[in-house]
C-alpha cells in the first residue's frame, strides 16, 4: 500500500506527531510505502532543526529527519502555513529578507497541492492532528 | 466500501468521539487511539454507546495508549480489540478510506 | 491524473483556532486538481458559513467572503448536517447564500449549500475515496 499522512500539530505540544511517527515505522516494516508526508497548521514546527529538547526527551524532529534519511522519504512543510509560523528554507528566508534559515534536513518547504496530490497518488491518506 | 473512522478524543472531553458514532456506517471500523483510548474502558458513562456500536461496526483499541493512561486491557469493554501500531497499520489496509474525526 | 473524490470534514468554528482558515485554503487549491470534491460542515463547523461573520472586535481578518467564491471553481457540494444546525438553533436562514452558476444550464444559479441530515451525512461520507479532517 501506498500512503500519504497529514500531520496537523506540532511537536510535543501533541500526540498527533508521535503517532504519526509510530504508525509510518510500523507501515515501513511491514513493507509499505510512504508516497509522502505532509506537515500543515503548526504541524510544520516538526520541520525545525532550532529544537533542543531536555536529554532524556525524544527528538521529534530528529526522528523524521533520520526516518527520511533511512526510507528516502518526501517530507514537505507547507509554505503558506510555515511562513506563517517561521519556517524557513534558505532559499525562502532570501526571497522574504530574513537573517536565517531553520528547516532541518529531509524536510522541503512546497505548496498545498502536494497535499491534494499525495491523496490522488497514495491508496490510502490519514490525518493526524488535534 | 468500509471505512476506519479514527478518532482521538476522549469522549469524556469532546464531541468528537460521539460525533464518529453517529456518522459510521454498519461495517466500518472504529480506532480509539491518543485520549479516545480512554473510551474503550467498561463500566463507564460512555460504554453503552460503544456497546452500541460493537452490533455493526468492529472497534479497536491501541494497546500503547490506554498502558500509557494507566489502563489495563482486562478493563476494556468486552468486544473491543487492543492492537498494536502494526495492527493499526493493517486496520488501514483492511479498510477502504480512512477518516480522522479531530 | 485520476479523480477521486475527496472530501473535507470541517468540525470546528472559525477564528478560535486557524484550522477552518487553512482548511479553506486546502480546499481552494483542490480546485486545481479537478478532483470531484464535496465539503462537510458538521458539529461546530456550521458557523463557518453563518452569515453576518464581523470580525472588526477581534483583530482578525473576516475570511467568510471567501465561502463564496467556491462556486467560481465548481466547488457547489457544501453538505450542511441538520442536526447539526437544529442543536446550535440555527437554520438554514443563518447561513450565508451560497451559489454557483452551471454552465450546462444556461449559467442558472443554483445552491451550494445542500441541507442533509445525519443518516444521510453518512452515505455521503461513505462513499468518499480521501477524507481530509481539520
Amino acid at each position: 500500500m501506498k500512503y500519504t499522512l497529514m500531520i496537523n500539530e506540532g511537536p510535543y505540544q501533541h500526540q498527533s506527531s508521535d503517532t504519526a511517527l509510530q504508525f509510518a515505522r510500523a507501515a515501513l516494516e511491514k513493507g509499505h510505502e510512504i508516497y509522502r508526508v505532509f506537515f500543515y497548521h503548526d504541524g510544520v514546527n516538526n520541520g525545525t532543526r532550532l529544537s533542543a529538547p531536555p536529554q532524556d526527551d525524544r527528538q521529534i524532529q530528529k526522528e523524521w529527519s533520520e526516518l527520511a534519511k533511512q526510507h528516502d522519504l518526501d517530507l514537505v512543510i507547507c509554505i503558506a502555513a510555515a511562513q506563517r509560523r517561521g519556517l524557513m528554507d534558505a532559499d525562502e528566508a532570501k526571497r522574504q529578507g530574513m537573517d536565517a534559515d531553520n528547516i532541518i534536513e529531509g524536510f522541503r518547504i512546497s505548496g498545498l497541492g502536494q497535499l491534494i496530490e499525495g491523496g490522488i497518488q497514495a491508496d490510502r491518506t490519514l490525518v493526524f492532528g488535534d | 466500501m468500509a471505512m476506519l473512522h479514527i478518532v482521538n478524543k476522549s469522549p469524556f472531553e469532546r464531541v468528537a468521539f460521539e460525533s464518529c458514532l453517529n456518522h459510521a456506517s454498519a461495517g466500518d471500523s472504529i480506532l480509539m487511539i491518543e485520549d479516545a483510548a480512554v473510551g474503550a474502558v467498561k463500566n463507564t458513562r460512555f460504554s453503552e454507546s460503544i456497546e452500541a456500536a460493537l452490533k455493526d461496526k468492529s472497534v479497536y483499541v491501541l494497546s500503547g495508549d490506554l498502558a500509557a493512561r494507566g489502563l489495563s486491557e482486562d478493563r476494556i469493554i468486552t468486544g473491543v480489540t487492543a492492537v498494536d501500531y502494526a495492527g493499526f497499520v493493517d486496520l488501514t489496509v483492511d479498510n477502504d478510506t480512512t477518516q480522522s474525526w479531530l | 491524473m485520476a479523480t477521486k473524490k475527496f472530501m473535507f470534514v470541517n468540525r470546528k468554528a472559525p477564528y478560535g483556532t486557524v484550522y477552518a482558515l487553512e482548511s479553506l485554503e486546502v480546499v481552494l487549491i483542490s480546485a486545481a486538481f479537478e478532483q470531484d470534491v464535496s465539503l462537510a460542515f458538521i458539529d461546530d463547523g456550521v458557523y463557518q458559513i453563518a452569515k453576518g461573520q464581523d470580525t472588526t472586535g477581534i483583530g482578525q481578518k473576516n475570511f467568510s467572503a471567501t465561502y463564496k467564491a467556491l462556486g467560481d471553481y465548481e466547488i457547489n457540494k457544501l453538505y450542511v448536517e441538520k442536526e447539526s444546525l437544529e442543536e446550535r438553533g440555527l437554520t438554514l436562514d443563518d447561513l450565508m447564500d451560497l451559489t454557483w452558476e452551471d454552465e450546462d444550464d444556461d449559467y442558472e444559479e443554483k445552491p451550494s449549500i445542500h441541507l442533509v441530515d445525519r443518516a444521510d451525512m453518512a452515505g455521503i461520507m461513505a462513499q468518499q475515496e480521501v477524507v481530509i479532517s481539520f
